[in-house]
């Protein structure tokens, strides 16, 4: 990993390294080194760094709601919003439990899209229509419930890695 | 003694406002912050959305316990026997919020 105009740049061993840790982040640092064949250190020290630079955000675990016996209802909600509101609604979005990620999308009209989670379909309606629908500038709401999950990948962009090109590098 | 009607330009707070939704978690994008904007907006509101209110009592709750007004709400419940639905019932409400605008 190198440092350039102020960026992180990975390498291919980084790449690997994270791709093996979305696999499975309690892997040894042994474990990652040998399939990669490279030195445990190696490994401890990219993992460190990758850290510190703040690639690797932090780990966690990945529950199954349904296993755990959380009963949920989870939602995608687009808002459509007021450009001049739309970053204090994303601030107020980001900061509702119910909610669980935001994202902001270039469209037709400025779009927020959130993704919800209520204990019924009850509580969503009553959590969108009480602290969502009063907020400033929003012009109107889409929201679909999900029934299904069908894929939930971690990262796909590491699979188009492509070494970055060192000629001129400094 | 009849009971006190709030004045007609008296708007709610806000987060005290009706927000007509179409389905669940599906925001038109109308309000109403007052039982006059409530009767402008029900003129032209989609008739899924006084169906999706209606049937859930959301008018009836917005009646009582923002407006507070224990007559409207008794005598929109007299509609629940009807089943209306579609423009039927957008007359029926209309008819009746105006009514109680205008204080009869």
């Amino acid at each position: 990993m190198k440092i350039k105009n102020n960026s992180v740049v990975l390498d291919p061993v980084d790449v690997k390294i994270l791709e093996a840790l979305i696999e499975d982040s309690r892997q040894t640092y042994v474990t990652i080194g040998k399939r990669l064949g490279v030195a445990h250190s190696t490994v401890y020290d990219r993992i460190r760094k990758l850290e510190s630079h703040g690639v690797i955000k932090r780990y966690t675990a990945i529950i199954d709601e349904e296993k755990a016996g959380v009963k949920s209802v989870m939602a995608l909600m687009t808002v459509y919003t007021d450009p001049k509101e739309s970053e204090s609604i994303v601030e107020k979005l980001c900061k509702a439990p119910q909610v669980l990620e935001v994202y902001t999308c270039l469209s037709e009209e400025l779009q927020i899209i959130a993704k919800v989670m209520a204990e019924n379909q009850e509580k969503l309606h009553d959590f969108i229509a009480k602290s969502i629908a009063p907020l400033k500038g929003v012009l109107r709401i889409r929201t679909s419930i999900i029934i299904r999950k069908c894929k939930q990948a971690y990262s796909t962009l590491l699979n188009n890695f492509k070494e970055p090109d060192n000629s001129g590098d400094g | 003694m009849p009971e006190e009607i709030k004045p007609k330009a008296a708007k709610v707070p806000r987060d005290k406002a009706f927000y007509f939704f179409t389905s669940i978690g599906n925001y038109t994008g109308k309000s109403a912050s007052s039982l006059e904007e409530f009767r402008n907006v029900i003129r032209e509101i989609t008739a899924k959305s006084l169906e999706f209110h209606f049937y859930r009592g959301d008018f009836e709750r917005w009646f009582m316990d923002v407006l507070e007004d224990q007559e409207l709400v008794e005598e929109l419940r007299k509609f629940y026997p009807l089943n209306l639905t579609g423009e039927v019932l957008r007359e029926h409400l209309h008819r009746l919020v105006e009514s109680r605008l205008r204080g009869s």
